[in-house]
């Protein structure tokens, strides 16, 4: 698995609940570092071990934890450049759903060996969608319900997520547009970087 | 809608950064993002040679020179500031004389659509000046998060090269670190002393006590040495039981010959390990290396040798300091007996 998504497991825990956590979770998941370097690639197994030791270290179900992943992803000021890289995939969130067919060939764009998994959005009436994950790490469909939740409040949209299983390798989120200018939502400047 | 509007409506949907050309080369319509460029003054009715200056092709100032260069690229910079590049194509126009010329950012679009604060809206559908933009930034994370790799990989190998000029025992210098020190003060021509110190007695404390003991007697030698020598020195375990410290800016002869007592005093007192009492002592040659004697590092560290010999003849536990004297006697220029090699005691 990529550094960059162990990396991503890593910044979670130490920027939540500290690197005490965090330290605690690599001894219970076995590895014999406590640090991912974003740019190494790591043998898969590890990654599922560690998402496992993270929730017995936290105290809370694996499902949870993967979906709070998804959310510090998008949400937390220290990963602002990847919510940026999000928001560049449409102007409203109908659009940004619309371009997440395209999430796994945009990362690749950007680091050539980064692998995500496939993702499939079908829409079954102009408010009702449903979003099919390849889920190689099980649970990746809980990360992208984090991630929607949050990239909807990011549009100032209001939407109902709900995990409805998984099966065969794929996973399947249910969403429903209730209102799409909701609220304010945060701004997006094309020329801003993240610094 | 008459046939002009509807025109203008799909070219502002297709190309939003298009001009319409009069006959005289006034603007008689600009797209919404042209637009954006000024947003205080319309450019509806200016010249439009006198809001662009065409930088290349060059040497055309009219529109008959505008229109007989169709077709072509054309690199064109914003007269008044911000002087943004830009690209442009110019074609006929609908009507007679017209022209239309679409225009474009190129690779000035990265800090244009912060001067302008444009938005996804102020490019056609299918511009591909977003995904861009989307590729600048995500590089520039990536290279960002490769520059670091690079960096701590870096902090590695600066720790590493520092591990392999130390002896992990004792942790003073090694002698690929003596070598370097010494090249170093011979390039720079800076006077020092250098001795040559070498343990008595230690070899039994390895045999009846065992190798434990002996560790824990070098770790006890190597900290009196970096405690009775001033941080600008060098300490460096060159054998099993051989040191050898460096002293830049040695004052003399006198000054070296106290601190090699001093050594040998300390190092003298019994050291304690595990209920047992392990003693030692130290035998010390001293040579002073002067810039302008001409004599090579290699000499400079025969000559200690020869004044540590000359110690250890003497009976051990006593310091000497090279003098030319020595090597008339014999028995200096080579090891005490029962002591093959330098290596071994």
């Amino acid at each position: 698995m990529h550094g960059l998504i162990n990396r991503a497991v890593q910044c979670f825990v130490t920027d939540s609940y500290g690197s005490d956590k965090w330290v605690e979770a690599t001894r219970v998941a076995d590895l014999s570092f406590v640090e991912f370097e974003a740019m190494l690639v790591y043998d898969d197994d590890m990654t599922p071990r560690l998402l496992d030791a993270v929730s017995k270290v936290l105290g809370r179900p694996r499902d949870e934890v993967m979906e709070d992943i998804g959310t510090y992803l998008v949400s937390h000021p220290n990963v602002e450049a990847l919510r940026r890289l999000l928001r560049f995939g449409g102007v409203s969130f109908v659009e940004f759903l619309h371009s997440l067919d395209d999430l796994p060939d945009r990362a690749r764009l950007a680091v050539s060996d980064l692998n995500l998994p496939r993702i499939e959005l079908r829409d079954h009436s102009p408010s009702q969608f449903s979003l099919i994950c390849e889920s190689p790490v099980a649970g990746y469909g809980h990360v992208m319900m984090g991630v929607l939740r949050a990239m909807a409040d990011d549009y100032g949209a209001l939407a109902l997520l709900e995990h409805t299983g998984a099966g065969q390798g794929k996973e399947t989120i249910s969403i429903t547009l209730i209102e799409t200018e909701f609220a304010e939502g945060r701004t997006f400047d094309l020329g801003a970087r993240a610094g | 809608m008459s046939g002009v509007a509807h025109m203008q409506e799909t070219m502002d949907i297709l190309c939003p950064m298009h001009v319409v050309l009069s006959r005289t080369g006034h603007v008689i319509h600009a797209g919404p993002t042209v637009q954006k460029l000024r947003p205080g003054t319309a450019m509806m009715g200016r010249r439009f040679l006198e809001i662009f200056d065409l930088k290349r092709p060059r040497a055309i100032t009219n529109m008959d020179g505008l229109r007989s260069i169709a077709g072509t690229k054309l690199h064109l910079q914003l007269r008044d500031a911000p002087n943004t590049e830009i690209k442009g194509v110019l074609v006929p126009g609908p009507g007679d004389g017209e022209c239309i010329v679409n225009l474009s950012f190129g690779i000035s679009v990265v800090d244009a659509v912060t001067e302008y604060a444009l938005t996804s809206a102020d490019f056609a559908a299918t511009d591909l000046t977003i995904e861009m933009l989307y590729l600048v930034e995500a590089k520039s994370a990536a290279m960002d998060a490769s520059r670091k790799l690079n960096l701590r990989l870096q902090g590695a190998m600066i720790a590493a090269e520092e591990q392999a000029f130390t002896d992990t025992l004792t942790g003073l210098k090694n002698r690929r670190a003596m070598d370097h020190v010494l090249a170093r003060h011979a390039q720079w021509e800076t006077r020092f002393g250098l001795m040559q110190v070498d343990l008595d007695w230690f070899k039994a404390v390895n045999d009846t006590l065992g190798h434990a003991a002996g560790d824990h007697v070098l770790q006890t030698v190597a900290r009196v040495m970096v405690e009775e020598t001033r941080e600008t020195d060098t300490v460096c375990r060159v054998g099993g039981d051989e040191f050898v410290i460096i002293l830049p800016y040695a004052k003399g002869s006198d000054a070296m010959e106290s601190i090699a007592l001093r050594i040998i005093e300390r190092l003298t007192r019994p050291i304690p390990f595990q209920g047992e009492i392990c003693q030692i002592s130290a035998s010390i040659g001293t040579a002073i290396y002067e810039p302008e004697s001409g004599e090579t590092m290699a000499q400079v560290l025969d000559n200690a040798d020869v004044a540590l010999y000359a110690s250890k003849h003497g009976g051990r536990g006593r310091q000497t300091v090279y003098t030319e004297a020595l090597r008339t006697q014999s028995q200096n220029l080579a090891p005490p007996t029962g002591r093959p090699t330098v290596d071994s005691d």
